[in-house]
């Protein structure tokens, strides 16, 4: 159990020191967007508590399955490449890469019906805060893919061993932030009421 | 000089200040006219000695943002310019179009100047900043592609670098979001909305990738900090530049007709552009902390700290100030926003343009790496002349603007405009002193060019 708190070369933060500015820099977009949301909410809890009964709630809880299993899979990863086995740290990326490609198709489906409702950003105070966080994420979810993909293939190639593995927990470390914002996003918009 | 075609940068520095000071001037005719409405007039109208002000303003950073590429791409990409006669055949172009321009401006008047370059062929003119006629536009767009295409293939034949590919990533932007001028749409609103694609898009968007890579530039040549490390932190920067600045432009989108979430996503990212600015701030000191060598050039190091400072409380700070929907509710269009402007092009790339100059100035004249003793005290208190100045302007037109916003939609005696410009005045009449003392600051920059001595070398 340790290990989760063990680096490989004992630093902390893990990972590149730049991506955790970039981190902070993208929660406090996430939490400015949060307080907003809530603020809003407080001057019309009617119309959100209405709308919010309309969203798909089963498809938001599978993609939090999604996510959060992703979110092992990545640390599966890490784990991996600490005890210098390469291939199959980029088989557990790999893993957690289709795990973002569910949550993404799961969500394609959730904004088409949505347009087929005749849904925009315009309808209501509360659709224009669902839309734009849940795409907001939604870019997320990609561009965390995409750098999962890049040290999945990057390891894939032997770039990474037991001793230096920074990329891994730089990318690692991206993909829990997507992760966790998801946590707070999916009750505070599909839920609490 | 490492690289013979640098040289090439020099007549477009040296035409940048001179339009600089053609700027200034039309700066103090212009504050003038704000307490003494018919001053010059009917030689140079309230609306002309706008026009040139503000449209010399973006000609001659222009000038300097491809001056300054000339002198650094050749050094970043370890080669010869692609070709140095094209650039100085562009610049001869650009100067005489721009002159011809301003002139036009100013010898007749806009509706006839619309008239003899055809505008009603392809309508373009009458807005603000993009005033030009169409003719002038086209010929902005063929020097931009004359200018990259040197620059780009210049950098595709030798080094790539992270900085060389921040400028040019910012360069491509600058003339693809030029395009948006020539669209020209008869609905107001939808003209307003592509308009700022230009506007916005350029000064909260790729500009701030050019400023990035110029300042990254000097602090490499004056600190001798690891590239790798200066790399990282333009990565960041230019990140959150590009995440803040574009989904910002919604913050120009208020009350203007648009749909009503781009008061959320406006108020809500744009809110966040100041810490790109701050990172800035964060990322020169620290690189000039960590220096290798005592460069001579002190200058230099003034300007490009001085930079990202007045950057990120120009475009930063005084742009937050009235960058939430509530709040611009009441700002909107007054002189808070001129407070804002001016602190933050100052700031921003007026300073940052100067930072290269003063760095590749003295190389370019055949000095080793740095002007006399003398003539750099001259220039560090033209700095602070300037930059104090440029403060002061800023404090008295926030102050205009908070009170001409309280007098003129907030009291419960809300007064016209004109009225209020008259009970604001005085603040008016304490930014022409401060517009002076910018000038003066500026003859004194001018001045420590002729300052001769003894070169100034590393001190052991």
């Amino acid at each position: 159990m340790n290990s989760s708190v063990q680096h490989a070369n004992g630093r902390y933060p893990p990972g590149d020191f730049a991506i955790w500015i970039f981190i902070y820099a993208e929660l406090l977009a996430f939490g400015i967007f949060f307080l907003s949301y809530a603020f809003a909410r407080a001057n019309n809890v009617e119309l959100f508590n209405e709308s919010q009964l309309l969203l798909n709630r089963t498809a938001g809880a599978i993609n939090t399955l999604l996510l959060i299993t992703g979110s092992y899979f990545v640390v599966r990863a890490v784990a991996a490449i600490r005890d210098d086995k390469a291939q199959l740290c980029s088989r557990w990326l790999m893993a957690a890469i289709m795990m973002a490609c569910a949550f993404l198709a799961i969500k394609l489906v959730e904004f088409y019906t949505k347009y087929q409702e005749g849904i925009s950003l315009s309808t209501n105070t509360f659709y224009m805060f669902y839309l734009s966080m849940t795409f907001f994420h939604f870019m997320h979810v990609i561009l965390g893919a995409v750098i999962l993909a890049a040290v999945m293939l990057k390891a894939r190639n032997g770039a990474y061993s037991r001793e230096e593995h920074t990329g891994v927990e730089t990318g690692g470390s991206y993909w829990h932030m997507v992760d966790l914002v998801w946590i707070i996003l999916f009750p505070l918009v599909y839920i609490i009421r | 000089m490492q690289y013979q075609s640098q040289a090439v940068a020099k007549p477009y520095f040296i035409a940048a200040i001179g339009l600089f000071v053609g700027q200034i001037l039309f700066g103090v005719i212009l504050g003038l006219q704000y307490v003494i409405g018919d001053f010059l007039f009917p030689e140079i109208p309230f609306n002309v000695a706008r026009m040139v002000h503000t449209n010399l303003l973006i000609v001659w950073l222009l000038f300097g943002f491809m001056g300054a590429s000339y002198y650094m791409v050749p050094e970043e990409a370890e080669t010869e310019l692609h070709s140095p006669r094209l650039a100085l055949a562009l610049f001869w172009i650009f100067l005489v179009a721009g002159a011809l321009t301003v002139l036009g401006y100013l010898l007749v008047p806009y509706a006839t100047l619309a008239e003899i370059t055809g505008n009603d062929l392809l309508p373009t003119m009458g807005r603000e900043f993009l005033e030009q006629p169409t003719i002038t536009k086209i010929g902005i767009v063929v020097v931009a592609l004359g200018f990259l295409f040197n620059i780009s293939m210049t950098i595709l034949k030798g080094r790539k670098t992270v900085i060389s590919m921040v400028l040019l990533l910012g360069l491509w932007g600058l003339a693809l979001f030029f395009l948006f001028s020539f669209y020209n749409p008869t609905n107001l609103i939808l003209d307003k909305y592509y308009w700022w694609w230009v506007v916005h898009l350029w000064v909260e968007g790729v500009w701030e990738l050019i400023m990035g890579a110029i300042l990254a530039f000097v602090l490499i040549k004056m600190t001798g900090v690891d590239r790798e490390v200066i790399e990282k932190w333009l990565y960041v920067i230019i990140a959150m530049t590009l995440i803040t600045g574009i989904l910002g432009t919604g913050h120009h989108y208020y009350w203007i007709g648009t749909p009503e979430y781009w008061q959320w996503w406006g108020s809500i990212f744009s809110a966040l552009e100041p810490i790109p600015f701050f990172m800035m701030v964060i990322f020169a000191f620290n690189m000039v902390n960590r220096r290798r060598r005592e460069h001579p050039n002190k200058a230099a190091m003034l300007w490009a700290l001085g930079t990202p400072v007045m950057a990120f409380l120009g475009a930063g700070v005084w742009g937050f100030m009235h960058t939430l929907a509530p709040v611009n509710y009441f700002t909107h269009g007054t002189q808070i926003t001129a407070a804002h402007g001016h602190m933050a092009f100052y700031g921003a790339y007026v300073m940052v343009v100067l930072a290269m100059i003063s760095y590749a100035m003295p190389i370019l004249r055949g000095r080793a790496a740095a002007n006399s003793e003398k003539s750099q005290v001259m220039e560090m208190w033209s700095f602070w002349l300037m930059t104090v100045a440029m403060v002061f302007i800023t404090l008295f037109l926030t102050g205009a603007g908070v009170l001409q916003v309280w007098l003129q939609r907030i009291s419960e005696s809300a007064m016209p405009f004109m009225v209020v410009q008259d009970q604001i005045a005085i603040f008016y009449w304490m930014r022409e002193v401060a517009g002076v003392v910018f000038l003066a600051g500026l003859v004194l920059y001018i001045m420590s060019f002729f300052v001769g001595g003894e070169e100034k070398t590393a001190q052991a």
